[in-house]
């Protein structure tokens, strides 16, 4: 990429903030039991799921939101919020050539297009759109391989027996007070299941879209792993740029059965908010993933660069001996930003193994901070960790925070732990401006070498696009 | 090419330059010499441009222009480099990558051609080869880790390939064994021309002997004080600065 590019880039600010005409289908403002019933319903979900919601929407009345987070923002007022919305016209779409072309032509601005001679070699689409999932892309080419990938709605019509089996395996509905209210008012997400000893023949992706005002995302991801297959999975958002926060608070469980393994990557570029902070996306978002047999591995990999709020700790639970957890994450805080994210490594299985990489950049006034939690319960025997927390500094009003915690209960265990804060320093800026870059360009490059570490983990197509996004985001965080 | 006049310069409230004046015309070496403190690394960080000096008097005319309103990189993109005493680690970044992105933001500014990844890495192996630099250090990660003798090696790889007009080496010599000294000067010797010229800032005269000089200027106190050919070096080293500063008001 040149350094035009880089400018061109950088000068575009948020540039998926626009919004689209669409005509949607949308329930009343606010939560009840009747609204719960009343999502059910439009999906024509079976009985078990309806249940399973208000379970989910009994318990959530008796939860508190959590306030331990390092993070600050003004009451959401939950009845305020429209918890479905659909673009019209809510029919079963039986080819592509049915996508609404207003919402064809959003992903295609994006970047993303929904038709599949055009799409990118090897790499199978779910788009959602608001509530719902409007395509998924390369099916047939799946099937084949035995790989069922498609809406979660979908999943839940022609595979009721797996969706009943594994959904809340790994989130309960009784988490936590965002993934519980996720349980009761989820309008769709994507489902996959890889069967035993398939590797799926292409990468596949999931783009998420808030369109609609005032609604928030409740999105759901499940996906399963059967014994000794494989699978690695992207994950896109993007949302207009509106003066009011919206909540989207999904849930994503990962189950990865013996010998199997799942890469799962996110890059998140929810609108951020104005420079002042006014507006953006509060991404309360619960990620878990289970190594339900031995010799499982699962890895996150995430670039968070979006939201306003980000609230997120994409963890592994090593339940079976010799899986292996990994998190690798950069998270970015530019302008009002507060970022509170990290992960959990629960060992359980003897000998498993974890590796945590995370890198933190505040910017502006961001506020960036690292929470993780490793644990080593009695049964791990020969457990292994390797935590390394960065954080980079950029000025001197935004903040960067650490909170690692350790709990162990094995002593054949094994942690180490390494942390540090730098600031950009003045001598790489003006070593890299003497050579002829600008200090935009200079602080893009320090940045992008920062985070190195964790886009060489992303697929390909991601890390190009981590490296742009990274300069994007930055705009306006120099001088 | 480049003309000092009456330069003034101070950081903080401490005057470091008081007065410097020199002339480099185009083919030209010159050598700047000085005991420590004297002002030597002062001058080549002012007209490379970087922040934190705060100028009171005096101006700096290169190539016609006004050298002290330019920003550093647009400086850069002019021709002017800098080859640091104390080269700068930028973990995660690697060589080459950082090599092209310069390239490209002096060909933009001249509107030249700017390279492609593939002809580029041909161009910077035949010029690291000239340095003598083994290319796996082109992936590496600029600077880091490498030891005294390979940055500073690393700073004449980048100036081969950036093609200065203006080439201020500070310090080059320091921390150099004499096989290091050797080939830093031989890829320095292998960039003279009649186009470029050069301002080699050294506390020492050992340098001299491989990058020999038109003119010797000593620099003492922010000022210059001397100025000769290139037997002023030899003389420097036989009598010491201390020759020099007997001479001159306290």
């Amino acid at each position: 990429m040149t350094n035009q590019d880089v400018k061109d880039i950088a000068g575009q600010e948020y540039k998926y903030g626009f919004v689209s005409d669409v005509e949607a289908d949308q329930i009343p403002k606010g939560l009840s039991e009747d609204v719960v019933r009343l999502i059910s319903r439009k999906k024509e979900e079976p009985s078990f799921m309806t249940e399973w919601r208000l379970k989910a929407y009994r318990h959530w009345l008796t939860m508190k939101e959590p306030t331990w987070a390092e993070v600050h923002y003004p009451k959401i007022d939950y009845n305020g919020i429209i918890y479905y919305s659909a673009p019209k016209p809510k029919k079963k779409l039986s080819s592509m050539d049915e996508v609404d072309p207003e919402v064809r032509a959003t992903f295609e601005k994006l970047g993303i297009p929904l038709e599949e001679q055009k799409m990118l070699a090897n790499v199978a689409v779910d788009a959602v759109f608001d509530s719902v999932s409007v395509a998924t892309t390369f099916k047939k080419t799946l099937a084949e391989a035995g790989v069922i990938f498609c809406s979660f709605s979908e999943a839940v019509r022609e595979h009721p027996e797996l969706v009943e089996k594994y959904l809340g395996s790994v989130v309960p509905y009784t988490d936590n007070f965002f993934a519980t209210l996720n349980s009761a008012v989820f309008s769709d997400g994507s489902f996959c299941y890889v069967p035993k000893g398939v590797k799926c023949p292409m990468e596949l992706s999931t783009y998420f879209r808030i369109n609609a005002k005032e609604t928030g995302q409740f999105e759901r991801t499940l996906l399963i792993a059967d014994e000794g297959a494989q699978v690695s999975y992207l994950e896109g958002c993007t949302a207009p740029m509106r003066d009011e926060n919206q909540l989207h608070a999904a849930v994503v469980e990962l189950v990865a059965m013996g010998d199997a393994q799942i890469k799962y990557s996110t890059i998140q570029n929810w609108y951020p908010g104005d420079k002042n902070g006014k507006g953006g996306i509060f991404n309360f978002v619960t990620k878990r993933g289970k190594c339900a047999g031995p010799r499982a591995k699962i890895s996150w990999t995430q670039v968070e660069t979006g939201s306003a709020i980000t609230w997120k700790y994409p963890s592994c639970l090593l339940l079976g001996d010799e899986s292996v957890g990994e998190f690798y994450s950069v998270a970015l805080a530019n302008h009002r930003q507060q970022a509170d994210t990290g992960t959990k490594m629960i060992h359980v299985g003897r000998n498993t193994r974890s590796t945590i990489v995370s890198k933190g950049i505040s910017a502006g006034h961001g506020q960036n901070s690292y929470r993780g939690l490793v644990k080593i319960a009695p049964s791990a025997e020969g457990a292994r960790n390797y935590s390394q927390c960065d954080s980079l500094l950029l000025g001197d009003k935004c903040g960067a925070h650490t909170f690692p915690s350790l709990e162990v209960g094995n002593s054949s265990a094994t942690l180490e732990h390494e942390a540090s804060t730098s600031k950009i320093g003045e001598d790489q800026l003006f070593y890299l401006r003497q050579r002829g870059l600008s200090a935009e360009d200079a602080v893009g490059m320090i940045v992008n070498g920062f985070c190195r570490q964790v886009f060489n983990e992303l697929p390909l197509e991601f890390a190009v696009e981590a490296h742009k996004l990274m300069n994007i985001s930055l705009e306006g965080s120099v001088g | 090419m480049l003309n000092i006049e009456n330069l003034h310069a101070k950081v903080g409230d401490k005057p470091i330059l008081k007065g410097l004046s020199l002339k480099v015309k185009a083919g030209e070496v010159h050598a700047i010499m000085g005991p420590n403190g004297s002002g030597k690394s002062t001058l080549s960080y002012i007209l490379s441009g970087r922040p934190g000096y705060e100028i009171v008097e005096g101006r700096v005319d290169y190539m016609g222009k006004d050298l002290l309103a330019m920003a550093p990189e647009i400086r850069a993109r002019e021709g002017v480099f800098l080859a640091f005493q104390y080269p700068v680690e930028i973990p995660g970044v690697s060589n080459k990558y950082f090599l092209k992105a310069a390239y490209n933001a002096r060909a933009k500014h001249r509107g030249e051609p700017e390279l492609d990844a593939g002809p580029f890495l041909k161009l910077i192996k035949e010029k690291a080869r000239a340095v003598e630099m083994d290319p796996a250090f082109l992936s590496r990660s600029v600077n880091e880790g490498f030891s005294g003798g390979e940055k500073k090696r690393n700073e004449i790889l980048q100036l081969a390939v950036l093609e200065p007009r203006l080439a201020i080496l500070d310090e080059t010599d320091s921390g150099l064994d004499i096989d290091a000294l050797k080939i830093v000067a031989s890829g320095v010797n292998r960039m003279r021309s009649p186009e470029r010229a050069f301002i080699v800032v050294t506390h020492y005269q050992r340098l001299l002997d491989y990058i020999v000089p038109d003119f010797v200027h000593v620099l003492s106190g922010g000022r210059i004080v001397k100025s000769g050919g290139k037997e002023l070096a030899l003389e420097l080293e036989k009598k010491g600065y201390g020759w020099i500063d007997a001479g001159q008001p306290a």
